[in-house]
């Protein structure tokens, strides 16, 4: 009976996608600044998977060892089937959670998750002010988050608050936690903005100074040791403020699996950003040949694919070089080492981001939001300029 | 924290824990995250079910496994890992 590593099994150590996220559609009432969806999504909002395509989806995955269950968008509420997936999700095993805004969650559709078996529902949360809470979503949504939190907890879900950090809210971390406690949360997520997708697009609107970051973890650890156990409180650090990268989605290939909303098969939520990648889709492709043989999922598994600094860092098994997606969009690299890390040739490209999101003239820049004619402009190439000033990309 | 021989305990709520048949070991599954466990921690689990005392689960255990020498250190120990977790909720 001998106790070894806190009870938790160090032996298995084959990959698995122990995580399934089904970005289930990318359309959205809320037009949020900071999401992290792809900017061209109106490439991807026609050909959404049907019902059952979902149903093959959540029994491949869960045969290849997938345990949590992400449902999310975009909204996933504006799809009429979550009943059905949340359902299918419980019979097989999982333990479901559907990330939603909240808008479109009735009593009805509450009931029909509870009886259905849906494990918990993380609402997003934005601020204790109407006001940026409305104008960072750039939609009327605050007091209906409000009611739809008392929801959550009056069906005895566990209640789970991610709230995105950025320049407009940071400043009242304080606030949001205790309101967070007021509405009897359980698990409270505080996460930095990361730069990818629309956030990207509006970075020099978006992010905060070190000194606010370092304010807002003090901020939260102070109130973490407050209130223990009750609440947990998790504080996601900004990667551009750090010196070291994050081990971005735990590897590639290493524990998450992506489905988007018409099908593809990603290892990362933007993956699709890489350049000569070709990612399997659920229409022609097994899961497990996605996840086991595809060339995608193999590309950036392990390290062999390194180059220097990460070949011979002696740090290497600790973020496996970073972020592919943050290499590729911000230094033009995607075998690059993730420019975060201060080892890396394109640090100074992060150093230059942060100094211009406090240039004046760069604040002022209308903030890009997430809507459907804002992805069209992307994609017909309008916003090519802003985002050719800000990286490197070729 | 200091268990004693009388107390109920049964996993906490939010959480779920189960035989996962592809990786051949029981697993906590809770808002967030999850935890494998290795076997001697998944025996004591199976067994923390809201009915069983601390004394029963000791028992249990030591005649399963009559040859394994401190077992009831561990399988407190275990307990009160797993109570530090907030894996598991006292009932009485």
């Amino acid at each position: 009976m001998a106790q070894q590593n806190n009870g938790v099994d160090s032996t298995v150590t084959n990959k698995r996608p122990l995580w399934l996220l089904a970005e289930i559609t990318y359309r959205c009432p809320l037009h949020c600044a900071f999401c992290y969806n792809p900017t061209d999504y109106a490439n991807h909002t026609k050909n959404e998977l049907d019902t059952q395509s979902w149903i093959k989806v959540l029994n491949q995955a869960r045969d290849l060892g997938a345990l949590q269950l992400g449902i999310s968008g975009g909204e996933p509420l504006l799809r009429d089937d979550i009943e059905i997936i949340v359902e299918e999700a419980h019979q097989l095993g999982y333990y479901s959670n559907l990330i939603t805004s909240g808008v479109g969650l009735t009593d009805k559709r509450i009931d029909a998750f509870k009886k259905g078996g849906l494990d918990h529902i993380q609402l997003s949360m934005h601020d204790i002010t109407e006001e940026i809470s409305n104008f960072v979503t750039d939609t009327k949504t605050f007091k209906l988050k409000q009611k739809v939190a008392a929801m959550i907890k009056d069906r005895g879900y566990p209640m789970v608050l991610n709230v995105v950090i950025h320049r407009y809210n940071i400043d009242h971390i304080q606030e949001i936690l205790e309101m967070a406690e007021k509405l009897g949360a359980d698990y409270v997520e505080l996460a930095n903005t990361q730069y990818y997708g629309w956030s990207l697009l509006n970075r020099n609107q978006l992010m905060p100074t070190k000194e606010q970051v370092d304010k807002a973890e003090e901020v939260t650890n102070r109130f973490r040791d407050r209130v223990g156990n009750k609440m947990k409180v998790f504080f996601v650090v900004p990667d551009y403020f750090a010196n070291r990268p994050k081990k971005c989605m735990n590897g590639w290939g290493e524990v998450f699996m992506i489905v988007t909303a018409d099908g593809d098969i990603l290892p990362c939520h933007s993956a699709r950003v890489l350049p000569n990648m070709k990612f399997p889709n659920v229409k022609d492709s097994e899961l497990g040949f996605a996840w086991y043989e595809s060339p995608a999922f193999n590309k950036y598994r392990g390290d062999s694919w390194m180059k220097e600094p990460c070949r011979t860092c002696p740090e290497k098994e600790n973020d496996l070089g970073g972020c592919r997606c943050q290499a590729f969009l911000i230094s033009g690299d995607a075998e690059g080492a993730d420019p975060v890390c201060d080892k890396s040739p394109g640090r100074p490209l992060i150093e230059k981001a942060i100094v211009d999101a406090q240039k004046g003239e760069l604040q002022a820049q209308p903030i890009v939001f997430r809507t459907d004619k804002n992805s069209n402009r992307v994609i017909e190439g309008e916003e090519k300029e802003r985002l050719e000033d800000f990286h490197a990309l070729p | 924290m200091t268990i004693s021989n009388s107390d109920i305990y049964k996993i906490a709520a939010h959480h779920r824990f189960q035989w996962e048949k592809a990786q051949d070991c029981y697993v906590i599954l809770f808002p967030e995250g999850m935890v494998k466990l290795n076997g001697s921690a998944g025996e004591v689990l199976k067994l923390v079910d809201g009915k069983n005392s601390v004394k029963a689960i000791v028992d249990l255990l030591k005649n399963q496994f009559p040859d394994v020498k401190d077992i009831e250190k561990d399988i407190l120990a275990m307990i009160d890992f797993a109570l530090g977790k907030a894996w598991i909720e006292q009932v009485n």
